[in-house]
């Protein structure tokens, strides 16, 4: 299986997902530059975290219109694999392959720790070496990750199963205490419709071994698993 | 028509000089270095090199006497950052520099550009930053100023360091009301670079070009240095022009343009564009390398019309490099930097006649000799004395005016809440402190703790400053800072290898202020001396005071130290019940001085005790070998506060609670909350307890075996009487959530 992982001038996330794909769940990787407009054949395509312009406007507003994002949509819409990672959870919700948007937190302040999250969809090809219900804790550091969708929107993403992870307790209570950030219905990570593109606010690639808690390992061994023999 | 009159430059004379910063004495030694009288821009640039931010002519006299050498010493002071060995080739390149007084004019901006700044004198030299750290003062907390800096401060830090994407991976705060209208805001860097890969700020090799790389320049920053080199008085609001803005993206094109470029052999010196822009990063590199510079200031990208060859030399714009490339190489230089969305530019070349000249659409604007503004500039030998009514702070007598209070659980609750000791949960959380997945040992720690990818070893870093030790006893208190950094650093199991420091003072004109440098420093350096950590970089900033008010003395430390198996990793929190608890070192613990008289009785009195650094150095090596050798199962330096909230600080993490008793003729208010050093806490389990209490006792360490880890209370017992008996749960939402309250 090969993965690539895009480079926008401002990702800063980049070399952390390079190194857990490539070092610690030894995927063959490659680096993908912004400027260019057309895709190898790539079985994954990461956006990491990161300021990707410097994202003074919008997070992710001038991804958008960047060369390489038109070749990752048509990857996408082709049903490539693609995940967002926090600001590239951010471009995908930009670019609309994934609903809803991503504005600043509640509390007007960038947030950097440890949460938990319940996973809320294990049938995926990014999660299925969690359980249903399962806890995990991964890191957040953003400062526009309060996910935001109407009512309508949160319905189909419910019916569709198409939320993944959700902000919690330590028992796996969605209140509004452990909602770091504001999201509507404490979302955390979502995926489409089809299941090949998902966005996430938190940082699997910062807890993928085990002096860093490990739960971020399982993301990634998910997607290996998926595409073994590729 | 010349320039000179197309500019409308005024005439120079004396008062033109005092207005820019210059002594009169100091406009005469140029006027003889010159042999005539300098122009308009001339006298911008010599008053701008000649600041003391950028001379260091109060101080220069008084660094000279810190140890600087040491095996794993590859640079000492005098580079953009001081460089030691950590693994073989692999060096760890850092320094601490100040951005005092930008944070108080504009808070979010000055920090942000101190944090910028700190991180280009570490690119600049080739390293990739790894951690951010920074050291912060500001007034006490129960007036709004203080709230809308400290929020402005740690916004800038994280505006600017998330962005760039290096983890700001702990630091110091500490409030006090001498820094109400002067907070201190001392940034520091750290980054990794291979020793052939090192880059210095070089200017050889006659006709190679010049190149300007990064931003554009514009008005920002015009005579900063020269405002960090005042007082500041009424109105420093109205300088708010002078504080520069920062671009952290920008920033982070040019770490990744600079650091791709220097992979290829197009480089022969860089140097960034720091204090007083353009004219200290020409002369610098001209004058080290003895060489000469001719600069096409028309050539200079600006981004602001009409902008005139002074202004263009004193502009302190951000992320700005100046390169010198092999000739012949311009177009491969531009092509990495085009890549990037830099502007690069060709504005000049290196020349071999020792002067720089300056140059306007051709036309000859300046000439000055390069190493003697850099190097001969005025050096003073200030008068110091100790105050005669100094005696009235170091003969007062606790044990007369104080009594034990009582009541010890209520007043641990209000040490805990005191935003010195309390959490600063607050503010760490708005840093990005994971990003490049390195980051062991998370704020809060005692050192932060990095590894390395590539390699066993690992990073300790940790910054301190004891400033009411340094406020009462400055000779004292220079050692305690020191030995307080190297003890974090030790405690985690890393050696200490050396420091960067921030030497943050008031006037050196004034006695007394200069008896508290001289002093400082002096400390400072026996303790580096005997603790074998050099000082390999550094930063001076003097005049930090409002209407005549000095700030507390506080000479900042970063001590950063080398862990040799990141297996053997010691963490500041206990790890489970039943453990035994050893007091390491000599438990003697007194009010004088402390943070309980400071916030309790609204004292900074008393003398302070001496510190036997022998006996220091004999803690590190034997808290470095039982690390390596496992028999510690966490570990924590006693300071701020003294032994109960050091132990409270311990059982936060987990829960874990402690039974402990000291049988000791002494008060009880002392006992819980004097400080003294060294003092290391250490828990242990009962198979490794004989084995270290015979390593202790064959070093000549004294300790004691005070308790156990239980339950989840902190109960402490004095001469076998309970006299603290809390939950942890309640001491621990006071000592998380204050600074969350008080910043509301």
């Amino acid at each position: 299986m090969k993965a690539g992982v895009v480079v926008f001038p401002g990702s800063n996330c980049d070399h952390d997902c390079y190194y857990a794909l490539s070092n610690v769940v030894e995927i063959d990787t490659k680096y993908i530059w912004h400027k260019e407009s057309r895709l190898d054949d790539f079985d994954l395509v990461v956006l990491p975290g990161g300021f990707s312009y410097g994202d003074y406007l919008r997070s992710g507003a001038i991804a958008k219109h960047s060369p390489i994002m038109d070749a990752i949509v048509d990857f996408a819409n082709k049903g490539g694999h693609v995940l967002g990672i926090c600001n590239g959870f951010q471009v995908l919700t930009e670019v609309g392959l994934l609903p809803g948007a991503l504005i600043k937190n509640r509390g007007l302040k960038f947030i950097c720790k440890y949460v938990d999250l319940i996973v809320e969809n294990s049938r995926t090809v990014f999660t299925s070496y969690y359980n249903n219900g399962e806890i995990i804790s991964i890191p957040i550091a953003h400062m526009d990750g309060n996910y935001y969708i109407d009512d309508k929107g949160l319905s189909e993403l419910i019916e569709n199963e198409q939320i993944v992870f959700r902000y919690c307790d330590s028992k796996g209570e969605t209140n509004d205490v452990n909602n770091p950030n504001g999201s509507v219905y404490n979302i955390a990570g979502i995926i489409n419709k089809n299941g090949n593109v998902m966005g996430l606010m938190p940082h699997p690639e910062r807890c993928a071994e085990k002096i860093f808690g490990g739960d971020g390992f399982y993301l990634f061994e998910s997607i290996k698993n998926f595409f073994k023999g590729v | 028509m010349g320039i000179f009159e197309d500019f409308q430059y005024p005439d120079v004379d004396k008062n033109l000089a005092r207005e820019m910063g210059l002594t009169e004495d100091e406009y005469d030694v140029a006027v003889k270095l010159l042999n005539r009288k300098p122009n308009y821009i001339e006298l911008g640039i010599i008053a701008a090199m000649w600041s003391e931010h950028c001379s260091y002519k109060s101080s220069k006299k008084h660094l000279a006497k810190f140890p600087t050498e040491a095996d794993w010493v590859v640079q000492g002071p005098g580079e953009n950052a001081g460089i030691i060995e950590i693994d073989g080739d692999l060096c760890a390149c850092f320094k601490v520099e100040s951005h005092n007084h930008p944070s108080y004019i504009e808070p979010y901006q000055g920090a942000a550009t101190g944090v910028g700044g700190i991180l280009r004198d570490v690119f600049t030299m080739g390293a990739r930053p790894v951690c951010a750290m920074n050291a912060l003062r500001f007034g006490t907390m129960d007036n709004d100023e203080t709230k809308y800096l400290l929020d402005g401060v740690v916004g800038g830090i994280a505006g600017y360091g998330n962005c760039f994407g290096v983890p700001t991976v702990g630091g110091e705060v500490y409030f006090h009301e001498s820094y109400q209208k002067n907070p201190l805001v001392n940034a520091f860097a750290l980054g990794l670079v291979e020793k052939d890969k090192i880059f210095y700020a070089k200017a050889e090799g006659h006709g190679n070009p010049i190149m300007y790389v990064g931003a554009k320049t514009g008005r920002d920053g015009i005579h900063g240095a020269t405002m960090a080199s005042e007082e500041f008085g009424e109105g420093s609001e109205s300088k708010r022009p002078n504080v520069q803005i920062g671009d952290p993206f920008k920033e982070k094109l040019l770490l990744e343009a600079c650091l791709e470029l220097m992979q290829k052999d197009y480089v022969v010196g860089i140097q960034d564009m720091g204090a007083a822009g353009l004219s200290s990063s020409s002369f610098e590199m001209a004058s080290k390398s003895g060489t000469g510079v001719l600069l096409d200031l028309d050539k200079v990208p600006v981004r602001e019309q009409n902008m005139n060859p002074y202004e263009i030399m004193l502009s302190e714009s951000q992320e700005r490099m100046l390169l010198v490339a092999k000739k012949g190489f311009e177009d491969k230089v531009k092509e990495i930097f085009a890549k990037w969305d830099l502007d690069a530019e060709v504005i000049g070349e290196v020349t071999n006649d020792g002067y720089v000249r300056l140059r306007w659409k051709n036309e000859e604007v300046a000439l000055l000799p390069a190493r003697e503004l850099a190097d001969d500039a005025p050096v003073y030998d200030r008068q110091y004395a100790e105050p005669k009514e100094h005696k009235e702070i170091t003969n007062y007598n606790v044990y007369e005016n104080i009594p034990d209070p009582g009541n010890y659980a209520a007043i641990l609750a209000r040490m805990l809440s005191n935003p010195n000791i309390a959490s600063k949960r607050w503010i760490y959380s708005q840093y990005d402190h994971m990003v490049q997945t390195n980051t062991i040992f998370l704020p809060g720690s005692d050192a932060a703790l990095l590894r390395i990818k590539g390699s066993s070893k690992a990073i300790a870093v940790s910054s301190d400053c004891n400033s009411r030790y340094c406020y009462i006893n400055p000779y004292v208190g220079g050692k305690v800072s020191v030995v307080e950094s190297a003890l974090n650093v030790a405690v985690t199991g890393a050696r200490p290898r050396a420091i960067s420091n921030c030497l943050n003072f008031g006037n050196p004109e004034k006695e007394n202020i200069m008896w508290q440098f001289v002093r400082a420093t002096d400390g400072m350096s026996d303790a580096c001396r005997v603790l074998n950590t050099p000082v390999v970089s550094g930063n001076v900033s003097f005049y930090n005071e409002t209407r005549s008010i000095g700030v507390l003395p506080t000479p900042t430390i970063v001590m950063v130290g080398v862990l040799d198996d990141i297996e053997n990793r010691v963490p500041s929190f206990f790890t489970k019940r039943g453990s035994n608890i050893l007091l390491i070192g000599d438990f003697n613990p007194k009010i004088e001085g402390s943070e309980y008289l400071y916030k309790i009785h609204g004292k900074l009195k008393g003398d302070v005790q001496d510190v036997d650094l022998e006996l220091c150095s004999s803690v590190i090596d034997a808290m470095v070998e039982m690390a390596s050798e496992k028999l510690i199962l966490s570990a924590h330096d006693v300071s701020d506060g003294g032994l109960a909230v050091a132990v409270s600080e311990m059982c936060f993490k987990d829960n874990i609670g402690v039974q402990i008793n000291i049988d000791k003729q002494i008060r009880t208010d002392e006992l819980l909350f004097g400080e003294c050093f060294p003092l290391v806490i250490a828990e242990v389990d009962d198979f490794s307890i004989g084995k270290i209490e015979e390593k202790l006792s064959s070093a000549g360490i004294n300790y004691l075996n005070i308790g156990k880890t239980k339950g989840d209370a902190i109960t402490i017992l004095h001469n076998s009487k309970v006299i603290i008996d809390e939950k942890i749960a309640l001491a621990k939402e006071v000592y998380m959530e204050s600074i969350e309250e008080l910043i509301k």
